[in-house]
C-alpha cells in the first residue's frame, strides 16, 4: 500500500464523515463548518490527482468567497432552528434506502467497470505543470465559453445587488446627479418689481411710522 | 492492497451524490442546508471530471475535464450567491425560511 492509496482513503473518510455532519448538524452553523471541511479534504483529494490548479481554486473560491459568505447569511438571519427540524427524522428510512441504493448501484458498476490505472503523466505535463497547460486550453480554445463565464459573473453581481438592495426611508441624503445638474435658474428666481415710489402726499396717514424713518436718515 | 484505480475516485463521487440526496431527504424545511446539499452534489460532479481528465488514456483531450470543472466552478459560484441573496429577501418578506410555509404559488 503506498503513501497515495493511503492518502486517498484517509481524505476519502474525512470527506465523507464531514458530508454526512453537513446534513445531520443540527445547528445550521456547524453544518456551514463541516462544508467547509468537506470543500477542504476534496480538494486534497483532487491534489492527488494531480490537480493543483483547481484544488487551489477550490480552497481560495469556495472556503475564502462561497462558504464565508453562507456564514455570513446564516449569522445574519435568525433562524429558529428547532421548528426547522421538526420530524427530520422522520424521512430517514425512506431517505437512506435510496441513498444507499444509488451508493450500492453506482459502485457495483464504478467498481468493477472502470479498473483503469493512471496513464504515466506525458513529457509536456512534465515540463509545463498542471496550471500553464489548462491555462493554455482556456485561453485558446476556450477563450469565448470564458468570456461566457466573466458576463455571467457580472450578471451575477448586478442580480444579488439588486436583489438585496433596499432603500432606507429614513436616511438623509442628496442625489449627486440632481447636484450636478442644478442649474442657476432652479436655485435664484429674479423677480422683476414695478418700482414703488413713495408719494409725498401721505404726512396725514403716516405720520408715527414716518418718525423713526426720519430719525435714522439723519 | 491494489493502487486506487479510476472506479475508487467514481465510488467515493457517487457515495457523496447519494450522502447529499440523503440530506435533501432529511432537511426538506431548512433552505440554508438545502443550498448546502447542492454544493455537495456539485462537488461530488466536479470530483468526477477531475478523476476522468486524470485517467484519461488520451493525452490530448486531458485538460478538458480540468476546463469544465473550472467553468463549473464559476456558475456554482454564482448560483449560491443569487440563492442567498434570493433566500435573504424571502426571509425579509417572511420572516422564516421554512420551505413547507412557501405555499403562496399553490393554484
Amino acid at each position: 500500500m503506498n503513501s497515495t492509496t493511503a492518502l486517498f482513503y484517509v481524505f476519502s473518510a474525512v470527506l465523507l464523515l464531514a458530508a454526512f455532519r453537513v446534513i445531520t448538524a443540527r445547528s445550521t452553523v456547524h453544518s456551514a463548518l463541516f462544508l467547509v471541511l468537506s470543500f477542504f479534504s476534496a480538494s486534497c483529494i483532487w491534489m492527488l490527482l494531480k490537480a493543483e490548479f483547481l484544488a487551489i481554486t477550490l480552497v481560495l473560491v469556495y472556503v475564502g468567497a462561497v462558504m464565508v459568505l453562507f456564514l455570513f447569511v446564516v449569522m445574519m438571519l435568525d433562524i429558529n432552528t428547532d421548528s426547522l427540524r421538526e420530524g427530520f427524522y422522520k424521512h430517514l428510512p425512506v431517505a437512506g434506502f435510496i441513498g444507499a441504493l444509488i451508493a450500492l448501484e453506482m459502485a457495483l458498476v464504478l467498481m468493477r467497470g472502470f479498473q483503469l490505472q493512471a496513464p504515466a503523466p506525458t513529457a509536456k505535463a512534465v515540463e509545463l505543470g498542471n496550471t500553464k497547460l489548462l491555462g493554455i486550453e482556456i485561453y485558446t480554445e476556450y477563450l469565448y465559453p470564458l468570456q461566457l463565464a466573466a458576463v455571467l459573473l457580472l450578471v451575477a453581481i448586478v442580480a444579488a445587488i439588486a436583489l438585496t438592495l433596499r432603500a432606507r426611508k429614513d436616511s438623509k441624503h442628496m442625489n449627486p446627479s440632481e447636484q450636478v445638474r442644478a442649474k442657476k435658474a432652479d436655485r435664484v428666481r429674479l423677480v422683476k418689481l414695478a418700482p414703488t415710489i413713495e408719494q409725498a402726499s401721505l404726512p396725514v396717514a403716516a405720520t408715527p411710522p414716518a418718525a423713526p424713518a426720519e430719525g435714522g436718515k439723519a | 492492497m491494489v493502487n486506487i484505480t479510476l472506479g475508487h475516485f467514481l465510488t467515493l463521487g457517487g457515495i457523496l451524490f447519494a450522502l447529499s440526496v440523503i440530506g435533501i431527504f432529511l432537511n426538506r424545511r431548512n433552505l440554508i442546508v438545502l443550498l448546502m446539499a447542492i454544493e455537495l452534489m456539485l462537488l461530488a460532479v466536479n470530483l468526477n471530471f477531475v478523476a476522468f481528465s486524470h485517467y484519461l488514456p488520451m493525452e490530448a483531450d486531458r485538460m478538458g475535464g480540468q476546463v469544465f470543472v473550472f467553468f463549473i466552478l464559476t456558475v456554482a459560484a454564482a448560483e449560491s450567491a443569487i440563492g442567498l441573496a434570493i433566500l435573504v429577501v424571502l426571509f425579509r418578506n417572511r420572516a422564516s425560511i421554512n420551505v413547507e410555509e412557501l405555499d403562496e404559488l399553490k393554484g
